[in-house]
């Protein structure tokens, strides 16, 4: 039968209901700060809403969005290849790729379509993408689509690219290698420096997605491959607005000029209705404060470190690195269940994340720390957690 | 240039540690189906038979292969 494959989620989900626990399907129902909501009920402190500056509900950026829906209207009712490509769309292009200190830029409906879109059109039948195994859904979705050869090199492993680079020969000039600044699940970066080193050694091209590193990694907020100092090497930048800039959409910048007429052969580029004007407008406004006001760079740094040593000195098993992405591992589902239904009582809202969308068989109770959370509320969730250990609903990492 | 049998052995070998029900193994044994084996169980034997054979076998050809003899058939295209 056609729906005999959605069986095992079914029950998961009925499981779930019978229960009334709801991680994939929890409503905030009311906001009452950037960092605070009413959620099924509960007043909670939203700890999993990757808006690392807090620019979601920044006035400014609202104030922009509603003169943008009063002059331009709700939505654009086309792609940027008919008639949905308004002069704000141009202005938001012109304006990352300023930010970046390239010549080219498009900005795409969504950040999922933007990875996603570049990945299926940059590499086709013929040619090959290496990308690394965490990489997230949007990528493995593009590549599928590509028609290129698909290899996987092991999660930030330098040496393991540069093997399979060697194994390829001649066939590298026709090689794209895709990998992320930030990963969205453990938090932890790539070792771009090391990357860059193998692309120099063995060529092909590089692609940095920094949907989880713009706004939170390098001087100005460029990302990873800022803080590290490769961008020389990168060739191609994706991103997201649904992060750091509040919104929703994302982008692709670019050294090379030929991004311009790979715009017109991105299908999710062409066959999507472009981002509406207020989206549009807020975005433009949050690029212009976070290049504007560094501090809030530092404010979330300073949360994510307080949140992940408490986190690490308590034993809990979080992430490698210290990151705005603070997740602790648990082996066990039903333990992950009941310790995310247990936070929730106690006024934290993180996200539950289960295989196959964590990089293991591991489950996680994942934060996202903004600049936005007051110390007071980075103290709330870090007693939740002291809480779930004290009560022996998790124990420390086996050493 | 090794013919199938020698990827057969190989692959039994890299397959005893994870055969768990000790399953008595063949080319017409399902990797997931008859052992069990968990997608990232799948990838780690995978790895090991790259480096065994200095090779990257593409994602793409997973699709087809459940048995491994159909692994086996796809290794001796690959290299041969």
């Amino acid at each position: 039968m056609l729906f005999d494959k959605f069986k095992e989620m079914a029950g998961f989900q009925a499981e779930l209901t019978e229960r009334d626990i709801k991680p994939f399907g929890a409503v905030t129902e009311k906001f009452l700060s950037p960092t605070e909501g009413i959620v099924g009920g509960r007043k909670v402190i939203l700890a999993g809403t990757n808006n690392y500056l807090g620019l979601a509900y920044d006035q400014r950026c609202i104030d922009a969005a509603q003169r943008a829906a009063q002059d331009w209207g709700t939505g654009t009712t086309g792609s940027r290849l008919a008639n949905g490509s308004f002069v704000e769309h141009e202005l938001l292009e012109q304006e990352l790729a300023d930010f970046y200190g390239v010549g080219h830029a498009i900005s795409f409906t969504t950040g999922y379509s933007a990875t996603m879109g570049m990945c299926a059109t940059i590499a086709g039948p013929g040619d090959v993408i290496l990308l690394d195994s965490d990489s997230h859904a949007s990528i493995y979705a593009g590549v599928q689509l590509s028609g290129a050869e698909i290899i996987r090199f092991k999660h930030s492993n330098p040496d393991d690219l540069a093997k399979r680079l060697r194994r390829l020969g001649d066939r590298v000039s026709n090689t794209l290698i895709v990998v992320e600044g930030i990963y969205s699940m453990l938090g932890d970066t790539a070792p771009l420096q090391e990357f860059a080193e193998v692309k120099r050694e063995y060529g092909g091209y590089l692609m940095v997605d920094e949907a989880h590193s713009l706004g939170v990694l390098g001087a100005t907020g460029r990302g990873a491959a800022e803080a590290t100092g490769v961008e020389a090497d990168v060739d191609f930048i994706a991103g997201t607005y649904s992060k750091s800039l509040g919104s929703t959409g994302g982008y692709c910048v670019s050294q090379h000029a030929m991004l311009d007429i790979i715009r017109y052969c991105i299908r999710a580029y062409i066959f999507t209705a472009s981002a509406s004007p207020s989206t549009v407008a807020s975005t433009r406004k949050a690029l212009e404060i976070m290049r504007q006001e560094p501090e809030l760079r530092a404010k979330l740094w300073s949360n994510a470190n307080k949140l992940y040593s408490s986190l690490q000195d308590m034993g809990l098993s979080v992430g490698p690195t210290p990151s705005p992405v603070v997740a602790v591992e648990l082996g066990d589902r039903e333990q992950a269940i009941l310790c995310w239904n247990a936070l929730m009582d106690a006024g934290v809202y993180v996200n539950l994340v289960i295989p196959p969308a964590s990089p293991s068989t591991n489950f996680l109770l994942r934060c996202s720390v903004s600049a936005a959370h007051t110390e007071e509320q980075i103290n709330h969730i870090i007693n939740a957690y002291a809480a779930l250990l004290k009560n022996g609903a998790i124990s420390v990492r086996a050493e | 240039m090794a013919d199938s049998k020698q990827y057969l052995e190989f692959m039994y070998g890299a397959l005893a540690e994870l055969n768990k029900q000790g399953l008595e193994l063949s080319e017409t044994t399902d990797m997931i189906a008859d052992m069990g084996l968990s997608s990232l169980e799948v990838m780690e034997f995978i790895e090991q038979i790259e480096d065994e054979y200095d090779i990257s076998i593409p994602l793409n050809i997973l699709p087809d292969v459940n048995t491994i003899g159909q692994l086996a058939q796809k290794l001796q295209e690959l290299i041969e």
